[in-house]
């Protein structure tokens, strides 16, 4: 019971991590049916700007002094670069191919995930970089369950961005405005809204959230890695996919349950085949119900 | 000297890849005016219509509303100058609610007292769009889809409001009623554009109507004379 409760707790905090990766795909496919694959490289671009600017403070001393001021300097301003990052890429990888096939685009995405990531290796290096440690050591303990603080961190961060993101994408002007492009560009110009903003706006908010993921990714297992992206992303894109692409709702399900699944196949099956549990579900999602579980007829919080 | 036109085209061409859809129509309404293009499936009259609203690049020719040029702009640009269409097929956006959509109409402005007003007025011309404003507008029926359109139109303020098909698909009631609301709007100030298939009324709610056919506009006249056209109550009344 205590290490089915302890599975429980972590793979929540995992599950957030991938629904915030999530997100990100499945908003931009909402709005121009592409999956964009260099989107895990936002992931690590995140966390490896956390490692940089969390170190900075850390030589600094203001890590020691105030923890919980430079961990939010460092998730805002990694946010803003990877919001920039994105736009850039969709402005230079994208934009001019917004109306090619859907197959030229999608290459281009996976140039972009190359690109990206040979980046981050040769300004980073090739070798594991370590977050500062000592933040919020210690935690709960409840009999033999621990819940860290770190984890309780980055359950309530990802809450807080989650809430955030439906205020903003169901109760705002820009985020009806997103919605309405989603479903109709042509109609959208006809009431004056320009796609080019909304579209550009969609990636720099996908990519932000992704960054908040990585850097509490680099916190949680206390290094990044230029590679870090790929599987992440990959497994995120199952989560999307498993919720329903475009699915907004769809996708924070779909994080959650494969995090939950992964814990859970690592606690109770094996710890080696922790990676393949969000492909075979991906894999049968695809097979059984390519719509995934909010796709289709449940549209309600489609973008 | 007549008044100046809100919107001129001159010898405006279009295509698609190599299929040419406008081959030189020019046409003007005048401020206040109720304006209809009538004509065949695939004359180019919805054709016509997105090439104003820049959603169509033309190949050839000139738009000019206010004697402002406007081809080549951005479509998202003409809705805060005045100019809005209620497309065919209505475009209603299927997962928004009836008061997102109208919302969305409203999308440039800034002014929430005067939207909210315009919303209410919005709401006593179609009452029914009142009940159902927390509903997904793709879940309304076509009549109330086509209120919703034109109301969604109302939201910017237009000046000149173009209309496209608004009888299609509808009950002859619900016409009816579609084509009063027209004519309040055009007596409240806005000046209309519209354009149909339905040539019998359209020509009697308009004051003048073009012919268009294949790309061309063909006649020009006071639609009460292109009601009594016999060539046009052949081509386009269904009589023999």
């Amino acid at each position: 019971m205590e290490f089915f409760l302890q599975q429980l707790i972590n793979g929540f905090t995992l599950g957030g991590i991938y629904a915030l990766i999530a997100l990100g795909y499945t908003m931009v496919y909402g709005i121009i049916q592409l999956i964009n694959f260099a989107h895990g490289e936002f992931f690590a671009a995140g966390g490896y700007m956390g490692v940089i600017l969390l170190s900075f403070f850390a030589s600094k001393g203001y890590m020691q002094t105030h923890p919980w001021l430079c961990l939010g300097g460092a998730l805002l301003l990694a946010m803003l670069f990877c919001a920039f990052l994105a736009m850039a890429v969709e402005k230079v990888a994208y934009k001019p191919l917004r109306h090619s096939t859907r197959l030229a685009a999608l290459v281009s995405a996976l140039g972009m995930s190359i690109f990206l990531s040979n980046g981050l290796m040769l300004t980073q290096g090739v070798y594991d970089k370590p977050y500062p440690s000592g933040f919020a050591q210690g935690g709960f303990e409840f009999g033999l369950i621990t819940v860290s603080y770190l984890q309780i961190t980055i359950v309530l961060v990802t809450i807080g961005l989650l809430i955030f993101l439906n205020i903003l994408v169901f109760k705002t002007r820009i985020g009806k405005a997103m919605r309405s492009t989603a479903q109709d560009k042509v109609m959208s110009a006809l009431v004056g809204i320009n796609s080019n903003k909304i579209i550009s706006l969609t990636f720099a908010i996908g990519a932000g959230l992704a960054a908040a993921a990585g850097i509490m990714v680099g916190l949680y297992y206390g290094s990044v890695n230029y590679t870090m992206g790929f599987v992440p992303g990959i497994k995120a894109f199952a989560a999307a996919v498993l919720g329903g692409i475009g699915n907004i709702t769809g996708a924070m399900l779909g994080g959650l349950i494969i995090g939950m699944v992964e814990i859970f196949g690592a606690g109770y099956i094996s710890g080696q085949y922790k990676d393949v549990f969000a492909f075979v579900i991906l894999i049968s999602v695809l097979y059984f119900r390519p719509t995934g579980i909010m796709g289709e007829n449940v549209d309600d919080t489609r973008v | 000297m007549a008044v100046e036109p809100i919107l001129e085209l001159r010898d405006v061409h279009t295509s698609y890849g190599a299929i040419k859809a406008l081959k030189g129509v020019s046409l003007t309404v005048r401020p206040g005016e109720i304006v209809t293009i009538i004509g065949a499936n695939g004359a180019g009259k919805s054709t016509t219509l997105m090439a104003i609203c820049g959603i169509i690049g033309l190949q050839q020719g000139e738009i000019y509303y206010n004697g402002e040029p406007i081809h080549g702009q951005d479509a998202d640009l003409l809705p805060p100058k005045g100019l809005c269409q209620v497309p065919e097929g209505r475009r209603i956006f299927p997962r928004l609610t009836v008061e997102e959509n109208l919302e969305m109409g409203a999308f440039f402005r800034r002014d929430t007292k005067a939207i909210q007003q315009d919303m209410a007025h919005v709401f006593d011309l179609f009452p029914v769009l009142e009940d159902r404003r927390t509903q997904k507008g793709g879940t309304l029926s076509g009549g109330e889809q086509q209120m919703l359109a034109i109301g969604r139109a109302l939201m910017s303020r237009p000046k000149l409001l173009l209309l496209d098909e608004p009888s299609l698909g509808l009950a002859p009631m619900i016409v009816q009623k579609i084509f009063e609301i027209i004519a309040t709007i055009n007596q409240d100030g806005t000046t209309i554009l519209l354009v149909e298939q339905n040539a019998n009324i359209a020509l009697q709610s308009a004051q003048r109507g073009y012919v268009l056919e294949t790309g061309r506009i063909t006649m020009e006249d006071d639609a009460r004379k292109l009601l009594d056209n016999p060539r046009i109550r052949e081509a386009y009344l269904g009589e023999v």
